[in-house]
């Protein structure tokens, strides 16, 4: 489902003396529908990058990235649009909403997008909502005022709402509750049981033995005069 | 679900090849190419005087360009170039398929008039002509833009500067155009105001299906409402892309200093 080939990334900052930083170099890996794949590698490895890539958040300066059929280092910024409301999900670490838009709206919209009915959309995300502990009289409420812990719940729900073929998770458990941890962790097992090609990154050790096939060190892709 | 990538129309709505615009020897804006497609939302920044206005405004028919070709996918004949298009048809197409909302509401409303007419005045340009109608379908998108029903007999001259601007939209919107050309919508407007323009503009563009071109210098906005991004400089597109990753990932010197100038809330 997820195809990686000799993917490199580097930065040119133009404005601070044209610096350039190498940060992923020949970055090869592949991940099949119905497996989770975990990134390694500490902290500034480029894992985030890589996520971000995979998502066409970041352009690669080399290389291939297929999700599917689609080339995401080639595609039309109309083909990634497509892809995301139908094939790729992404679970960030931050919240990012138009404020005042209530929250089970929030998390029904990436199905409201694919054009699934009014009905059906916000019935999903009321499970969702429920089995991931908000309390009801919040769902009427915009979620930029709610805690932190809340508002990746939120995020977590909106990622899930739609059966994404291909699935990235960046810390879906940091800093969350045993309870609401074991959720997560069950969602992402449903997801793989459906067939979800699915990266993540988790920094939480228990949880990436539990639901990772693999492990993936990033710090393999380091370029080596960096 | 792939059934649905298929059915995205392959024909762009608004296809933009080569648009140049001189003032005498400065340049307004220069070969600028790019196809929008139904349902998109294309933003486009830059600083003051980078030429984003100028060339919306060429786009919209509002100022002679000196060379290129604007094509929009026409209702009845397919693509036609709009630039060649006689004066009568392109200002049908000003009042149906298109509309244009002003950065100031003073420029796109008629002060001395009530807000309901405001917004039948586009109705009837368009034929219709049922008193009782027309005034139903403007407090119709009235409330839809969150206007008071008792305001409908008022002037918007009596109007605070975001309701002028909400009553603006309405009034461009009725017609139920499919390519709605904006400069800085929520400009001059206080936050809590931008907030609630935002909320609907962005469900006015889901559940109407429209295309949008979006001038702003506000890079928050953009984020929350374009699909793509045009950075200009200098009368030139310096960069394209995806909204995200024009402004997470941006790779001309400019985009990199408008994106790092940013002061964080």
């Amino acid at each position: 489902m997820i195809t990686v080939e000799n993917l490199a990334k580097s930065f040119t900052l133009h404005n601070q003396g044209s610096a350039v930083i190498p940060v992923l170099e020949g970055a090869d890996f592949t991940v099949a529908p119905g497996e989770c794949v975990a990134l390694t590698g500490e902290s500034g490895a480029g894992k985030s990058t890589v996520m971000r890539i995979l998502y066409g958040n970041y352009l690669a300066q080399a290389g291939r990235v297929m999700i599917g059929d689609v080339d995401l280092t080639a595609a039309e910024p109309r083909e990634i649009l497509g892809l995301r409301r139908e094939t790729l999900g992404y679970v960030s670490q931050f919240l990012r909403v138009v404020p005042r838009v209530p929250t089970l709206e929030v998390v029904a919209e990436p199905l409201l997008a694919l054009g699934v009915a009014d009905d059906a959309a916000f019935a999903r995300a009321r499970d969702l909502l429920t089995r991931l502990r908000i309390p009801e009289t919040l769902w009427g409420l915009s979620p930029t005022t709610f805690s932190g812990g809340e508002q990746q719940r939120v995020n977590i729900a909106r990622g899930f709402a739609h059966g994404y073929p291909a699935l990235l998770l960046d810390e879906p458990t940091a800093s969350l509750d045993a309870l609401n941890r074991e959720t997560v962790l069950q969602l992402i097992e449903e997801a793989k049981a459906n067939g979800a090609a699915i990266v993540g990154i988790f920094h939480d050790v228990e949880a990436r033995t539990r639901v990772a096939d693999r492990e993936v060190n990033v710090s393999a892709f380091t370029p080596v005069a960096a | 679900m792939t059934a649905a990538v298929k059915e995205t129309p392959v024909t762009p709505l608004l296809e933009v090849r080569n648009l140049s615009k001189f003032y005498g020897a400065r340049i307004g804006c220069e070969n600028v190419n790019f196809n929008l497609y139904p349902g998109e939302v294309l933003g486009i920044v830059g600083e003051s005087g980078s030429g984003k206005s100028t060339l919306l405004n060429c786009l919209a028919g509002h100022l002679p360009s000196d060379s290129g070709e604007v094509i929009f996918d026409t209702r009845a004949d397919g693509p036609q170039d709009t630039l060649t298009m006689s004066e009568p048809e392109r200002r049908m197409l000003g009042r149906t398929d298109w509309a244009f909302v002003h950065q100031n509401p003073r420029d796109g409303l008629r002060m001395r008039i009530s807000a309901g007419g405001n917004v039948g005045e586009r109705l009837m340009a368009v034929g219709a002509r049922h008193y009782g109608d027309i005034r139903q379908e403007a407090g119709d998108w009235l409330a839809r833009v969150e206007i008071d029903m008792s305001r409908i007999d008022d002037r918007p001259s009596g109007f605070s500067g975001g309701m002028q601007q909400r009553l603006q939209i309405a009034r461009n919107l009725v017609t139920g155009p499919r390519l709605v050309f904006m400069d800085e919508p929520t400009g001059g407007l206080d936050v809590s105001v931008q907030a609630r323009l935002l909320d609907l503009l962005r469900g006015l563009v889901r559940r109407l299906g429209l295309s949008a071109i979006i001038v702003t210098h506000d890079l928050a906005v953009v984020r929350l409402l374009a699909d793509r991004l045009m950075v200009m400089k200098g009368g030139q597109v310096v960069e394209t892309g995806l909204t995200d990753q024009v402004l997470d990932d941006p790779q001309h010197a400019y985009t990199q200093l408008l994106v790092s100038s940013v002061l964080q809330v």
